[in-house]
């Protein structure tokens, strides 16, 4: 682990770096209203916060076109708001409200928005994989230069889907980008305790697809990265690999006790918040004023707000639609 | 002209590639080496590797893969070689082929095709010859075919490929060689209904796919006995044709199922329950069940030959619910 560094602005223009800054606490301050809600028994389910991870879906995001296509995994809150899913239609889907993104009938772990192309919201892990897979040789197959992103988590590595997907991958040069989070816990298993290698890039070269790692705590590093591999996705250097290294500061779920890791780790991992290190290094560059920070703050809070009332205002799918979208309305001819 | 149900299915995936430009095939084997079962035999000469696809042994891989391609605008046909190996993929084909439509709110379509053999009868041993059609049949968002006629192996693909939904078809591997006439101009057939093979007035006996043939059979040799019975090939077993089912016991008054799959937990256990709960007061005998001994299926040829639901059990069983005159 490094310290805090002056290597958050890098060279990207101070408005990008402010744009970054202002993305990561988007999804920052409404994951911690979810936290609110949960508790407050407004939320219910499996809620998985992505807390400390931000720069991963921040860096990565910005470097997509509306075109593209993105397929995440159940802690995908952040992935689905910078993506462009409204944060009232995330919060109301866990209300479960017809309001939602999906009508209520995903919940947190399975947010789904056709018109950014956010193809969720997978909650099986590895699961996502075969379908990023999927997406991406329709393109291939149609000639378009779109790239399918695919964010996993490290436990991932294990199943068998993340071999099987790889190898496709590769072996069909598709343009797919695979974004590792690796936070070092899948739920509380250690990667050590997991993996006979560790080094999941290397891992991935196995399978002759360009890889390689970043820090995933710094969001100008991620999006460098992420931009590269975007570049090269979609020139038609097939599919690309990024393990991007990160920590989650919270539980794995509401539900976690967390007994697996000290409070020590968390804490020196708490000192390096990708948000945080941001703001300082900007600040520290003149880069960032006191005002352009409580401007930014401010209008964050102005959007969660207005996505909490959204949410509350909601209203429940009737009970008659229960059993709409299990086959098409539209029939075979 | 005369066909086998091979040729006839091979003659519907030539005739959907040409159709539609997004349709592809795409599985183990079935590119160069012309499909485990031939029926893609000849294909990838005519369209090549594009569009006749070979994917590693990675069922997982190329079923989610399906997936998304459908996902992504192309209409995939996924052949998987046997129902035994679909396990490996039951997580993409449960998980999300049946899910991500009701997930997203109605948002996300899967318009994908699978196709994969199923059933005993050749002595290949338990992993690669049990009926699990009915296990798939519990899924709902799957629709599940299971041609046994050579008109159906012709006409389902077209028609499953126009459903936005994914559909599963069962081909059974003892009929690949049945061998008969189909009409020059066959073309497309619903996917919704099941069909009356045989009309008759004193017994239903409902089947569906590899077990027809024996089934027919067994008609005959009622007809001799002075039995009149009408067989009814389900065709779907899901969603279930129940006006069919109902219709058929309501005329006959009884029914005996006959399902290669075994007997606890089984498609022949729902169509069971269901005409005793719609039909229950039209019957004159309880419903009787011809299904696979419930041991995994054994390779030598007498103990499975004693497994299946034979010509001489179904007869048996038809005997019985005449005999039981209510």
């Amino acid at each position: 682990m490094t310290g805090t560094s002056a290597r958050g602005t890098g060279n990207a223009d101070s408005d990008h770096a402010r744009h970054l800054l202002r993305q990561m606490l988007r999804v920052r301050r409404l994951e911690e209203q979810c936290v609110e809600l949960y508790s407050a028994a407004k939320i219910r389910g499996f809620l998985h916060v992505y807390i400390g991870e931000e720069a991963v879906a921040a860096g990565v995001m910005s470097t997509l076109a509306p075109d593209d296509a993105v397929v995440a995994t159940y802690r995908e809150h952040g992935h689905a708001l910078l993506r462009g899913v409204p944060a009232g239609a995330i919060l109301a889907e866990m209300y479960g409200h017809v309001e939602g993104c999906c009508r209520g009938r995903g919940g947190s772990m399975h947010l789904f928005d056709a018109g950014t192309r956010f193809y969720g919201g997978n909650a099986i892990v590895a699961g996502g994989l075969p379908l990023a897979v999927g997406l991406a040789l329709a393109d291939k197959m149609s000639g378009r230069s779109r790239v399918t992103v695919c964010f996993f988590g490290e436990g991932a590595v294990a199943e068998g889907a993340f071999h099987e997907s790889l190898n496709l991958a590769a072996l069909w040069q598709l343009p797919v980008l695979f974004c590792c989070e690796n936070n070092l816990y899948a739920m509380g298993t250690a990667l050590a305790r997991s993996e006979s290698q560790t080094d999941i890039a290397l891992k991935a070269a196995g399978y002759e697809i360009a890889s390689w790692s970043a820090d995933g705590m710094d969001v100008i590093a991620v999006e460098e990265a992420a931009r590269r591999a975007v570049d090269a996705v979609r020139a038609g250097g097939g599919p690309h690999f990024l393990e991007l290294r990160t920590y989650r500061f919270r539980a794995h779920s509401m539900f976690d006790p967390e007994r697996y890791r000290d409070k020590a780790e968390v804490s020196r991992w708490m000192e390096r918040d990708p948000i945080d290190t941001l703001r300082t290094a900007l600040e520290a560059a003149g880069q960032l004023s006191a005002k352009d920070w409580k401007s930014i703050q401010q209008d964050v809070d102005t959007e969660v707000d207005a996505a909490v009332e959204f949410a509350e205002a909601g209203t429940p799918e009737p009970l008659e639609d229960l059993t709409r979208f299990v086959y098409s309305e539209r029939s075979p001819e | 002209m005369k066909t086998t149900y091979r040729e006839a299915m091979r003659a519907a995936i030539r005739d959907a590639i040409q159709r539609d430009e997004r349709v592809f095939l795409m599985g183990e084997d079935v590119g160069a080496y012309g499909g485990c079962f031939a029926v893609s035999l000849g294909l990838f000469e005519e369209f090549g590797p594009e569009r006749i696809r070979d994917t590693p042994l990675s069922e997982a891989g190329f079923v989610g893969a399906g997936i998304g391609a459908a996902l992504g605008g192309m209409r995939p046909i996924v052949e998987i070689m046997t129902v035994n190996f679909s396990l490996l993929a039951l997580d993409q084909l449960v998980n999300n082929a049946a899910t991500l439509l009701h997930m997203s709110g109605g948002q996300f379509n899967v318009p994908l095709v699978i196709r994969m053999t199923t059933g005993a009868g050749r002595q290949l041993g338990a992993q690669h010859s049990h009926s699990l059609e009915g296990w798939l049949a519990h899924i709902p968002g799957l629709r599940i075919l299971t041609p046994a006629t050579l008109e159906d192996a012709r006409g389902m693909l077209w028609t499953a490929l126009q459903d936005p939904d994914p559909v599963l078809i069962f081909e059974h591997g003892t009929l690949y060689n049945v061998a008969g006439d189909l009409a020059d101009d066959a073309g497309p057939v619903d996917i919704s209904t099941a069909a009356v093979r045989r009309p008759g007035a004193d017994i239903s006996l409902i089947t569906y796919g590899g077990t027809l043939p024996a089934v027919l059979d067994a008609a005959t040799q009622l007809a001799g006995e002075g039995i009149d019975a009408e067989v009814l090939d389900l065709r779907v077993l899901r969603p279930l044709d129940d006006a069919a089912v109902l219709g058929s016991v309501a005329k006959t008054h009884r029914a005996v199922v006959v399902d290669e799959g075994w007997r606890s937990g089984s498609i022949s256990a729902e169509l069971s329950a269901r005409i005793t709960e719609n039909a229950f007061f039209d019957l004159d005998a309880p419903v009787g069940r011809v299904c696979s001994a419930e041991v995994p299926l054994p390779y030598a040829k007498h103990l499975e030959l004693a497994a299946l639901p034979t010509t001489e059990r179904i007869v048996a069983a038809a005997r019985e619910a005449v005999g039981a005159r209510g």
